[in-house]
């Protein structure tokens, strides 16, 4: 394949667009990732997603905007969870199945109902990226700026909480707020991303960079940073495999990712190894 | 440390303090006990005696039915947690676990250069010099309850509770660690400890609390590590013997209703109690 067929798709405005969401979609996720993976709460991506398809179909009833419906939906499914978590002997992998799959079954329920408000059901559930608008990227842009700038200001409370969270708290952290700042982080960066990935392969793109880079180091933050340069060269080049191959993004994304994790399962640990050497020496 | 509610002074005051569950049967019931400067006090009782609820109660995460518990303002304090309860699989290395006790209102996510120099001091001090790349898992027993010793440290806590600091450490590692905690406190920090262990920590302890629900004694080891105060704590009759010079706490099975075991089953060399 020469230069100029690689660089050819980058000739049309929805492919740029979508590869700007997808790159920056994939380093998202594979920050937020972290958090989620090192609470024990994979499926809350994949739980928050279908939460919100049914916020989607909440707003459309209701007549409000959708995004912004089906982004408080998921914020309040988010805390709802962990209240559920924080106040009551339940599992967070128990609450996440009760509350999202509650509101995703009213979503259906309501879409066969009275139909799909605004946009393609189908395009919710598997993604959609040639509908990806300018509007979109300039979402994720400010959605991934705005997690930035918790992670980065928030970064030893957030670690102290998944950590520890009773030591957190003794020591004065709020970790409850904690909490729910990191599940309203969650919800907006699942809303940002269900355009390219779909309701129903989100879970990957904030699992996978995770487990990948936490096989690749024992260090809290390399694996943040790791995750996130994974995510988006997932994000990447699969979305210019998805060009190539004429298969839809959202499966070229989370099968480049997989491969990373392959890659890990298979060198990881000689890699960790040398990483800890080095790192016994000094 | 002082078991009476008329104290108003210390660091820490409990005041006929009654701690519940979801309105279940109380934990803590009319608790006094108050924490002074360099006090290096061990909290004994039996399983669900409310030790752990009474660290939590001074460390204000859990709320009282009744009474209260008053801190000093500003007081600082650092819990090092029961290793049990410790994900050894988190990644994080010894450093990034220290320096995320800084956790509090808005920082850098890296340490700044006199944080380092500080977390190594720490690190030092507690005998793990060029330890802190290493991860957590990586440690040794001993090792790994240091790791959350200096990150209490690190907090620069006046006052350090620690919930079961030598469960699962064998006999050297435990002694390593009540020296440490010792001279600790002789450089005036303030430790208060829960120990299931009545001969290997509390018996070396200046101040000793039996505790079950209620204070049922508190003052030296001499004073409450005596067979009625053990008995009403642990609700079963238990001996102290002398041993060259110290005082060894062993279970009693000997009452009215016990027979006494003379010999381990099946074992010739005839263990009594």
């Amino acid at each position: 394949m020469s230069w100029d067929e690689l660089l050819r798709p980058f000739e049309f405005e929805f492919f740029r667009n979508g590869i700007y969401v997808a790159t920056i979609a994939g380093a998202l996720c594979g920050v937020v990732g972290c958090y989620v993976v090192l609470r024990n709460m994979s499926y809350i991506g994949h739980g928050l997603s279908h939460s919100i398809f049914g916020g989607y179909a909440v707003a459309g009833l209701a007549g409000v905007n959708l995004f912004l419906g089906a982004g408080i939906w998921g914020v309040v499914t988010a805390l709802a969870v962990g209240g559920i978590v924080r106040r009551r002997p339940i599992g967070s992998d128990a609450a996440i199945g009760v509350v999202t799959t509650a509101s995703f079954a009213l979503g259906l329920a309501l879409v066969q109902l009275y139909g799909s408000p605004g946009r393609n059901a189908d395009a919710l559930l598997f993604g959609n990226v040639l509908g990806v608008t300018t509007s979109d990227v300039w979402l994720i842009v400010g959605v991934a700026l705005a997690t930035a700038a918790i992670v980065f200001f928030f970064y030893r409370q957030l670690l102290f909480t998944t950590f520890d969270s009773q030591v957190a708290a003794a020591t004065g952290v709020r970790t409850a707020w904690i909490d729910a700042l990191l599940m309203v982080v969650l919800s907006a960066t699942v809303l940002a991303t269900m355009n390219v990935m779909g309701v129903t392969l989100i879970a990957a793109t904030l699992v996978v960079p995770a487990v990948v880079a936490r096989m690749l180091t024992d260090s809290f933050g390399k694996m943040l940073a790791l995750s996130g340069v994974i995510g988006a060269v997932s994000g990447f080049v699969g979305m210019n495999a998805s060009y190539h191959l004429d298969v839809a993004s959202g499966p070229t994304i989370v099968l480049t990712s997989a491969c990373f994790f392959i890659v890990a399962y298979v060198f990881g640990g000689r890699f960790r190894r040398r990483a800890g050497t080095v790192a016994h020496a000094h | 440390m002082t078991s009476t509610s008329e104290l108003a002074g210390g660091l820490i005051v409990v005041d006929d303090l009654t701690v519940n569950y979801g309105g279940g049967a109380p934990v803590l019931i009319d608790v006094d006990l108050t924490i002074e400067p360099g006090d290096l006090v061990g909290i004994v009782g039996p399983s669900g005696s409310g030790k752990s609820t009474l660290l939590k109660a001074m460390l204000g995460t859990v709320a009282p039915v009744s009474g209260s518990v008053r801190r000093a303002p500003g007081l600082a304090v650092g819990l090092v947690p029961q290793v049990e309860t410790i994900d050894w699989n988190f990644p994080v290395t010894v450093a990034e676990c220290v320096g995320m006790a800084r956790a509090r209102g808005l920082r850098m996510p890296w340490m700044s250069r006199s944080e380092r120099t500080e977390i190594g001091d720490v690190l030092d001090r507690l005998g793990m010099h060029g330890l802190g790349g290493r991860h957590i898992r990586e440690l040794s027993g001993g090792q790994q309850q240091r790791v959350f010793l200096a990150r209490a440290l690190f907090t620069n806590a006046q006052v350090i509770f620690l919930d079961e600091p030598t469960s699962g450490l064998d006999v050297r590692t435990r002694h390593d660690v009540l020296h440490l905690l010792d001279d600790l406190n002789a450089d005036g920090l303030t430790i208060v400890l829960t120990t299931h262990d009545l001969n290997g920590i509390a018996a070396h302890l200046p101040t000793v609390v039996c505790l079950n629900r209620s204070v049922i004694g508190a003052g030296r080891p001499d004073e409450v590590l005596v067979p009625d105060v053990l008995e009403r704590t642990y609700g079963s009759p238990m001996e102290v013997l002398e041993h060259g010079g110290m005082r060894v706490v062993v279970d009693s099975p000997i009452d009215g209703n016990v027979t006494p075991m003379r010999r381990i089953a099946g074992g010739r060399g005839g263990a009594s109690a």
